[in-house]
């Protein structure tokens, strides 16, 4: 059996009294794309932040090509994670530096790439989320949400990632916007050949980003399958995330 | 018997006791932040344009402020020695003891307090409103470590401006001094500056700067530190603003108590 690109192995995470991720189990195989699924606060920006290696779990490991990074030491982070990008909710711009920089961070900061060069790929990165090279001197205040949104985007495709995680892609735009955003996933996904793990609510988004769908609930995974599936799954929650009829469920 | 809570002494010594905890704990996080802070601004990676703009928003933009600050000091340091110094002939020694005030205690003190107000508030804010919108894991995501990026610049450049700036402010300070003295008492320039240069010693500027060099760090710490530590959206943010402001500025006046009685025995 193939090494999964990303695993969860046995996670447990709580704050205070309060136990967020449950021993959590679940996997992503290279080059799909899964959707987080869940209630509000269920755990799913801890499940991400874990692994992201944001937050360190009281028991159970994270393993990114079979590698253990759970615990890592600075300098092995960064080469582990050198292959990552992440589409943040509020897409976390840098608010203090022009787009350019904002999509060429980590190119400039992380890997030594001289200025004029990460321009001209900043502005090659924005050119595929289908963005302009005039807005590459404009500043993040000076942006629409949708074209925030965007340059996140542009920034996490960068430097040409393995694996992306996106948070809420969708979440506080309009419908043409958000649908526009989904296909650009969609497609710089599929481009890229990227393993992608979102976070949702947004069942729309969901069936259009993702291969394989999990439902996150009290910690733990209560079902997993593939998007095609999800309208006809018996699991209570699913059914209640489908119809939008909460019966049934506590 | 059912339990109910403790009262009077029992509850006081509990109360009591939390603080001591809680004191003991948020002196541990400080030190534990502000020693990541140390090594990280002393290893590489570094980022030169970070610490650069730090030394232009720390250093730079502060000179205003200092330099107001240290001329009306000098200023009124002289007018108090002219009007309240005449019982016992201070008059005569006005410039030498403008001199001492200004370097040893006055010029590494009001600045530090400037550079607190506006510096520690300034950092706190920064960093704080970057945590709340998630920029700070953002950048953790691109494989730059916050603390080499945003938190060692600021420790570098408050730790290094502030002494720089107490060298202006030293300057400025016994020029308001002169200035005063010229209109109180005539006394000339020429006479104002050899008095001066006659009597300060090497060890009273360097002892100010030494005392500045520490302050810086401490306004770099806790601007840095409260803005890290920020939770709660922008009430914590603002909290943070106060906390860094305020704590720098204690810290402050009781390390330069702490500084000078050490060098009171040297």
């Amino acid at each position: 059996m193939a090494t999964p690109k990303l695993e969860w192995r046995g996670v447990s995470k709580r704050f205070g009294a309060n136990k967020v991720l449950d021993g959590l189990d679940l996997s992503v195989a290279e080059g799909r794309s899964l959707a987080l699924l869940g209630r509000s606060g269920q755990g799913k920006s801890v499940t991400i932040k874990v692994a992201l290696g944001l937050m360190v779990p009281e028991a159970g490991s994270v393993l990114l090509d079979g590698v253990d990074v759970t615990h890592q030491r600075e300098r092995e982070r960064r080469a582990s994670f050198a292959g990552i990008g992440m589409l943040f909710q509020g897409a976390a711009l840098f608010d203090s530096l022009p787009v350019w920089e904002n999509v060429g961070f980590r190119l400039i900061n992380a890997d030594g790439v001289p200025r004029a060069e990460a321009r001209a790929r900043a502005i090659e990165a924005l050119g595929l989320v289908r963005l302009a090279p005039e807005v590459a001197d404009l500043y993040p205040s000076e942006l629409s949400g949708g074209m925030q949104k965007r340059v996140g985007l542009a920034r996490a495709i960068a430097g040409q990632p393995s694996l992306l995680f996106f948070d809420e892609p969708t979440t506080g735009l309009d419908p043409i916007t958000a649908g526009a955003i989904n296909e650009l996933i969609r497609d710089k996904v599929t481009s890229l050949g990227c393993t992608a793990v979102s976070i949702t609510h947004d069942l729309h988004s969901a069936r259009t980003i993702a291969d394989d769908v999990a439902m996150l609930d009290a910690g733990r995974i209560v079902w997993q399958g593939s998007a095609s599936e999800l309208d006809h799954a018996d699991h209570p929650l699913v059914r209640a995330f489908v119809t939008g009829n909460p019966a049934g469920v506590e | 018997m059912p339990h109910s809570a403790p009262g009077g002494v029992i509850g006081w010594v509990n109360a009591l006791g939390r603080a001591v905890l809680d004191g003991v704990a948020a002196v541990g996080r400080v030190g534990h932040f502000a020693a990541r802070g140390v090594a990280a601004a002393v290893t590489p990676p570094w980022y030169p344009r970070q610490i650069l703009g730090q030394f232009m928003a720390v250093g730079f933009l502060s000179l205003p402020v200092v330099g107001l600050t240290a001329w009306f000091t000098g200023a009124a340091l002289a007018l108090n020695i002219y009007s309240g110094g005449d019982r016992f002939n201070a008059e005569t020694v006005m410039p030498q003891i403008v001199a001492l005030g200004i370097t040893r205690e006055l010029g590494p003190v009001l600045a530090a307090l400037m550079l607190a107000g506006r510096v520690a508030s300034a950092m706190a804010s920064e960093i704080g409103a970057m945590r709340a919108t998630e920029q700070v894991d953002a950048m953790f995501t691109l494989s730059t470590e916050p603390r080499r990026y945003l938190i060692a610049p600021r420790l570098i450049a408050a730790t290094v401006s502030l002494p720089l700036l107490t060298l202006l402010a030293d300057l400025i300070g016994v020029a308001g001094g002169m200035q005063v003295s010229k209109l109180l008492i005539d006394l000339p320039y020429s006479i104002y500056i050899t008095n001066t240069v006659d009597f300060i010693t090497r060890w009273d500027v360097e002892s100010g700067l030494i005392k500045s060099a520490v302050f810086g760090f401490i306004i770099g710490l806790m601007g840095c530190y409260h803005g890290d530590t920020a939770k709660g959206g922008a009430r914590g943010v603002g909290r943070a603003t106060t906390s860094a402001m305020v704590s720098s500025a204690v810290l402050i006046l009781a390390a330069d108590y702490l500084i000078s009685s050490i060098f009171a025995r040297l």
